[in-house]
C-alpha cells in the first residue's frame, strides 16, 4: 500500500487509547521496547505464559459461575454441570449472603436465592457441598465483604468431612477494595475491610496454606466502565494494597504472594485483550520480583481466571452473545489463561438456565477438543502487531500505576471516591460513543432488527425458596447450642476490638453454627458501616 | 418553568450493579437538571423520605439485579403515604418486558429497560414534569 494510500484511512484507536497502524514490523516492535520482557514459558517475566507447557499438560480449569435459590437446588446445579464436563465451581451468593443479612432479615426481602444461592450457617455450606470432591473439584467462593466469614465456613465444611486443611485446595474472591469501585457488596468501612482481607491471607499462609485467599479483580472494575489499561492497573494497585498489609503483619512476601491471584475481564477487541494479559503477566512478576523482593517464581506468577465479561454481552438479538462468548473464550485461550469462565448468552437479563450454562461448558470444550488450542504455548507470541501492542500496553498500564501512587494512593483514591468517579465518567463516554454509533456494537447501533427478539428462555425465581431458606435458618436456631455461639460472638467482638486476627474466633462460630448475620452484626458493632462517598 | 427540575435516582434493595444508574446521573446532569443521588442500598423508606426532603419532582429507580417489583409495591404504599403520586416516577436498568405492565399499575410512569436512550429519558422527564 502506498503511504499516500495509508493516510486515507480513518484512524483506528482501540480502548486503551493506542492508535493502530494498518502493519506492523520489527521495527515497530524495536520502538516499543524490543522483546526483553518476552523470555520464554515457564520462565521470568512469564510474559508467554506462568508455565513451559500449559495447556499441552493440563488444559484451563473450567468454572462456569452457578448458584441460585437455596443449598439443595444449588448442590443440584454443581452435579449437572460436573456431569458435564466441569473441573471446577465458582459459587454464586444472593445478595443478603453477599451483605451479611440473614434471610429473615427485613432487608433481605424479595432477595433470598435470587441471584445466587442463599447461605445462612455451616448447614447450607454442608448441604450445598454434598457429594462433591473437593479434591477432585477446586471450589472458588465469589465472596466479599461478608469472605472472611465464608471462608471460615468452607475451611470448617471440609475439615468436618476430614479434608486436610493443610492440602485444601480452593479460592475466595475476597477482593473488598474492587467492591468499592464496582459490584458494591461492601459491609465495613475501607480501613477495617481490608484488614480484613490481611487476616485471612495470614490465617490461611498458616492453617491452609494451600488455599487461595484472595483473587484480585479487574473484572468488575472493567465492567464498571474501566478501560482495560485501567482495569489491569487498578487492579495491581490494590493487589499491592493486600501484600503491604500482609508484610505490615511480618510475613515474607514469598510466603503468601504465590496464593494470591487475579479475575480478570474479557471483552472488546482481541487483540487489546490478549496483549492486556501477556503484558500484565510481565509486570506483575516485575513488580514482585523488583519492588517485592519476591525470589519464589509463585510469587511472580500472575495465576488468573479470565472470563467472557458481562460487560460485552447485549440484551438485543440475545443469541448473538453465543456468538461472542465463543470469541472471548479464544481470547482466553490465546492469553493463557490458568481458569476460564463464560457469561452464558442469557446474562444480560438473568442468571443462566441449565441449557445455556451446557453451551458454555461446550464452548470452552470446543476449543479444547476441536480447534488446536491446548496444542502449543502463547501461539500468537513473536508476531509484530502482538508484540508491539503488548510492549505499548505494558508501559501504559505502570505509568497508570504510577499516576495512583503519586495521588495516595489507591486506598485513599477509593476511599475519597475518585476511582469510581474516573470509571464511571468512562462509563459514560463509552456510553455515548455507542449511543452516537462511534463504538460500533453489533445489533445495539448496527444489524439493528426491528421485530422483537425471539424470548429468552429465563431461569425462574421461585418465591417460595426464600420461605424454605428461612424455615430451615429457624430450625439451627432451635438446634445448636446458644451458650456456644453467644461465646464465640464474644470473642470475635473482644478480638475485632483488639485487632487481633479474628479469623480463630470465626473458625469457632461457624462451628458452632452462629449465623451469616449474626456474625457480620458483632463486627458492624466493633467496625461500623461502610459511607459511600457520593461523587461525579 | 423558573426553576430547574430535580430530580431523585436511587439504587434500590440490595444491588450494587451502578454503572448505569450513574451514566443515567450524568446525563441528566449535563441535560441541566438538578440530581440528587442516593447511592447503593437505599430501603423504600429511605427513597421516600428524600424524595420528601428534597423536594423533587423526579423519582428514579435503577435496578439490574430483579427485586424492582417488590421494592416497588413497597414504594408505592410510602409515596401514598408521603403525598407524593404526583411526582414523575421512572424505573430503569434491567428490567423484563413481562413486568412493564405490573410498574405501571403500580404508579410508574416511565420504564427505561436497559438499551434506552439517554436522550429519550431526558425528552421525557422534560415532557412529563409538570
Amino acid at each position: 500500500m502506498s503511504e499516500r494510500k495509508a493516510k486515507d484511512l480513518r484512524p483506528v484507536v482501540n480502548e486503551s487509547g493506542i492508535a493502530i497502524q494498518p502493519v506492523y514490523s520489527a521495527a515497530d516492535v524495536e520502538a516499543s521496547g524490543g522483546l526483553d520482557m518476552l523470555g520464554l514459558p515457564g520462565e521470568y517475566p512469564f510474559t508467554r505464559g506462568i508455565h513451559p507447557l500449559m495447556y499441552r499438560k493440563r488444559p484451563w480449569t473450567m468454572r462456569q459461575y452457578a448458584g441460585f435459590g437455596n443449598p439443595h437446588e444449588t448442590n443440584k446445579r454443581f452435579q449437572y454441570l460436573i456431569a458435564n464436563g466441569q473441573t471446577g465451581l465458582n459459587v454464586a451468593f444472593d445478595l443478603p449472603t453477599q451483605c451479611g443479612l440473614d434471610s429473615d432479615d427485613p432487608l433481605a426481602e424479595g432477595e433470598v436465592g435470587r441471584v445466587g444461592m442463599a447461605i445462612d450457617s455451616l448447614r447450607d455450606m454442608e448441604i450445598a457441598f454434598d457429594g462433591i470432591d473437593l479434591d477432585q473439584i477446586t471450589v472458588s467462593l465469589t465472596i466479599n465483604g461478608s469472605a472472611a466469614i465464608l471462608i471460615a465456613m468452607y475451611l470448617a465444611m471440609a475439615e468436618k468431612r476430614g479434608y486436610d486443611l493443610k492440602q485444601l485446595r480452593g479460592t475466595a474472591q475476597n477482593d473488598i477494595l474492587k467492591e468499592y469501585v464496582g459490584r458494591g457488596t461492601w459491609i465495613f468501612p475501607v480501613e477495617a475491610s481490608v484488614r480484613l482481607v490481611g487476616d485471612t491471607i495470614e490465617y490461611c499462609a498458616a492453617e491452609a496454606p494451600r488455599y487461595t485467599p484472595v483473587s484480585v479483580c479487574g473484572y468488575h472494575i472493567r465492567e464498571s466502565g474501566a478501560t482495560p489499561v485501567q482495569e489491569i492497573a487498578y487492579a495491581f494497585c490494590i493487589a499491592k494494597a493486600y501484600a503491604d498489609d500482609a508484610l505490615k503483619r511480618g510475613l515474607a512476601v514469598d510466603e503468601f504472594a504465590g496464593r494470591l491471584s487475579f479475575n480478570l475481564n474479557i471483552f472488546g477487541n482481541i487483540f487489546e485483550q490478549v496483549c492486556k494479559f501477556r503484558a500484565a503477566r510481565g509486570l506483575w512478576a516485575k513488580i514482585m520480583k523488583e519492588e517485592y523482593g519476591a525470589e519464589q517464581p509463585e510469587s511472580m506468577w500472575l495465576r488468573m481466571i479470565a472470563g467472557g465479561g458481562g460487560g460485552g454481552l447485549t440484551f438485543e438479538q440475545p443469541e448473538t452473545n453465543i456468538v461472542r462468548g465463543a470469541y472471548y473464550a479464544l481470547i482466553s485461550a490465546l492469553s493463557g489463561t490458568q481458569t476460564m469462565a463464560l457469561c452464558s448468552y442469557d446474562e444480560a437479563y438473568t442468571i443462566p438456565t441449565e441449557y445455556s450454562a451446557r453451551i458454555s461448558l461446550r464452548t470452552m470444550q470446543l476449543l479444547i477438543e476441536e480447534m488446536g488450542l491446548c496444542d502449543t504455548v502463547d501461539p500468537l507470541g513473536g508476531s509484530y502487531y502482538v508484540e508491539t501492542l503488548t510492549n505499548q500496553l505494558r508501559t501504559d498500564i505502570a505509568a497508570t500505576m504510577a499516576e495512583v501512587d503519586a495521588r495516595g494512593g489507591i486506598v485513599k483514591l477509593i476511599s475519597e471516591g475518585i476511582i469510581q468517579a474516573e470509571v464511571s465518567a468512562q462509563a459514560y463516554r463509552m456510553h455515548k460513543a455507542i449511543e452516537s454509533g462511534q463504538f460500533r456494537k453489533v445489533g445495539v447501533n448496527c444489524y439493528r432488527v426491528e421485530e422483537a427478539d425471539k424470548p429468552v428462555e429465563f431461569h425462574p425465581h421461585k418465591d417460595d425458596d426464600a420461605q424454605l431458606q428461612i424455615d430451615s435458618l429457624n430450625r439451627i436456631r432451635s438446634e445448636r447450642d446458644d451458650g456456644a455461639v453467644a461465646a464465640a460472638l464474644d470473642r470475635l467482638r473482644a478480638d475485632a476490638i483488639a485487632k487481633r486476627n479474628v479469623m480463630p474466633a470465626l473458625m469457632e462460630a461457624v462451628k458452632a453454627y452462629a449465623s451469616v448475620g449474626e456474625m457480620t452484626k458483632a463486627l458492624v458493632e466493633v467496625y461500623g458501616r461502610y459511607q459511600e462517598p457520593i461523587r461525579f | 418553568m423558573d426553576r430547574r427540575i430535580r430530580v431523585l435516582l436511587a439504587k434500590p434493595g440490595l444491588d450494587g450493579h451502578d454503572q448505569g444508574a450513574k451514566v443515567v446521573v450524568r446525563a441528566l446532569m449535563d441535560a441541566g437538571f438538578e440530581v440528587i443521588y442516593t447511592g447503593l442500598r437505599q430501603t423504600p423508606e429511605a427513597v421516600a423520605n428524600a424524595a420528601l426532603e428534597e423536594g423533587v419532582d423526579v423519582i428514579g429507580l435503577s435496578s439490574m439485579a430483579g427485586s424492582h417489583l417488590p421494592f416497588c409495591r413497597k414504594l408505592r404504599v410510602l409515596l401514598e403515604r408521603h403525598e407524593l403520586t404526583d411526582r414523575l416516577w421512572l424505573v430503569g436498568g434491567n428490567i423484563p418486558a413481562q413486568d412493564h405492565d405490573a410498574l405501571r399499575e403500580l404508579g410508574v410512569k416511565g420504564v427505561f429497560a436497559a438499551g434506552s436512550k439517554l436522550d429519550d429519558i431526558v425528552t421525557f422527564i422534560k415532557a412529563n414534569v409538570q
